[in-house]
């Protein structure tokens, strides 16, 4: 088994008087895709922006291989909170493409301005990611001009043009109308085939169990279960887990 | 009516009001502008000390009269060796003033973009300066035309206040015609019909700005 990417270890993360995570480990691979589920309110998206700093964490430990371990129980520098962010890229729910911005724009925008890669290069980059997920038509349009399937397509483009080690999706369906999650579904998976290190928050259960390699079930911000989808779909050892996986699978029993 | 008087206070009125008025309001404005995204940025800054200080300024811009703000700054700081020309006294005065209206104005208008916005700026390796910069401004600046415009059209309005100081502007040009002549209601009516052209020129300027800001959104 090959060193992990990263490593988050003991996170607790509290809103006041919510303690919402409480002590969760989370390592992952180089190559590996991991789905977060659970209940709403489990801790699994605040597990998912403790990765790269969207919030800080009150405890507990994150380093990426070769980077320095930052503990979260002291001040954390700025410079490494930037240089773990580096490594990832999100995305979000509710897509949070810059609606001033065209398509090329948003997805050159972080490798122009931030990476320093010069424009032409950065747009060409672009238009082949584009096209990759079938909106190379699209470059010069404006976000509200797309289908919420597109602009989240625009949103994993955005992600990968930055070329991170791992991408995050927090819950990158839920906020699509039915008949658009599959080709966001599939953009996910093309991805997961082709190598790409993938944490993946989502209620997409038959996704999670065709795609990821390891499943986490939060519950109470506390990891209740993790195994591979086979052993923990189909056998899942926790009471919880069975009653999270009756819930969702069989809604009207 | 003196149609004479009209056709002769008619151009001397413009010319003041293109040289004094307009001029005095779009320098102010600027400056204003200026000077209220700082003070917004500092409302908005975590550090209490620092929006304390934008809350104060605030507070004291928006709770006296500007009238009384001119004359401190003409008629008063000079007692305390500080003197100051008609027109720079007068494009100090607005300028705080402006600073102090429009920075509610910018500071609700950034307050109004997505916090995702902010976190997409971070994901993608922006810095807290940079993502204000080329995310939230741009999109703060359509949300703040409209009220932005009022506080400029209200301050060619205002700017009749500088004639108090001694500035040569399109009121005091009234004034003046006004006392020699005696006519008193055509040449003030005719001056308002002056400032009423001109700030219904800059409410059609203020739709057309915000017809093409809304092309984005």
């Amino acid at each position: 088994m090959s060193e992990p990417l990263m490593s988050a270890r003991g996170i607790h993360k509290s809103f006041g008087d919510n303690h919402v995570l409480r002590g969760v480990d989370l390592d992952v691979r180089p190559g590996q895709v991991v789905a977060l589920i659970g209940p709403s309110g489990s801790g699994k998206t605040t597990m998912l922006r403790s990765l790269n700093g969207l919030e800080m964490p009150d405890a507990g430990t994150l380093a990426f291989d070769g980077g320095p371990e930052i503990d979260f129980s002291r001040p954390v520098p700025a410079a490494q909170r930037f240089a773990a962010r580096d490594r990832s890229a999100m995305v979000f729910q509710h897509h949070n493409l810059f609606p001033h911005k065209t398509v090329l724009q948003n997805v050159t925008e972080g490798p122009v301005q931030v990476r320093k890669v010069p424009r032409a290069e950065a747009e060409a980059r672009a238009t082949d990611l584009l096209a990759r997920v079938g909106l190379a038509e699209k470059r010069d349009a404006y976000p509200r001009e797309l289908s919420g399937g597109q602009q989240q397509r625009v949103g994993i483009v955005r992600a990968l043009a930055l070329q991170p080690d791992l991408l995050l999706f927090d819950e990158p369906t839920s906020a699509l109308d039915p008949e658009l999650v599959g080709e966001v579904l599939h953009v996910m998976k093309s991805l997961a085939d082709e190598g790409w290190t993938m944490v993946v928050v989502t209620h997409e259960l038959q996704f999670a169990r065709e795609v990821a390699d390891e499943v986490l079930f939060l519950d109470g911000g506390v990891v209740a279960e993790r195994g591979a989808p086979a052993q923990l779909f189909t056998h899942p050892r926790e009471e919880r887990t069975k009653q999270f996986l009756h819930r969702i699978l069989r809604p009207l029993d | 009516m003196d149609v004479q008087l009209l056709q002769d206070s008619w151009w001397p009125m413009w010319r003041d009001a293109i040289l004094g008025t307009i001029p005095l309001a779009l320098i102010s404005f600027a400056l204003g502008l200026v000077l209220a995204l700082g003070v917004a940025l500092l409302r908005l800054s975590s550090r209490r000390l620092l929006s304390g200080i934008g809350r104060v300024y605030v507070s004291i811009i928006r709770g006296t009269p500007l009238l009384v703000q001119l004359f401190v700054i003409f008629y008063g700081l000079p007692t305390i060796g500080v003197t100051i020309d008609p027109w720079p006294s007068a494009v100090v005065a607005f300028s705080l003033n402006v600073g102090g209206y429009a920075a509610e104005v910018i500071r609700a208008a950034i307050l109004s973009v997505p916090t995702g916005q902010w976190e997409a700026g971070y994901v993608v390796g922006m810095s807290h300066a940079r993502t204000l910069r080329r995310i939230i401004l741009p999109q703060a600046a359509r949300v703040s035309v409209p009220p932005l415009s009022n506080t400029f059209i209200s301050l060619v309005k205002d700017s009749s206040l500088a004639s108090l100081i001694l500035v040569t502007e399109l009121f005091r040009k009234a004034q003046e015609i006004a006392a020699s002549t005696t006519e008193f209601l055509l040449i003030y009516a005719e001056a308002a019909v002056i400032y009423w052209i001109i700030c219904t020129v800059l409410s059609f300027g203020q739709d057309r700005i915000e017809k093409k800001l809304e092309q984005y959104v």
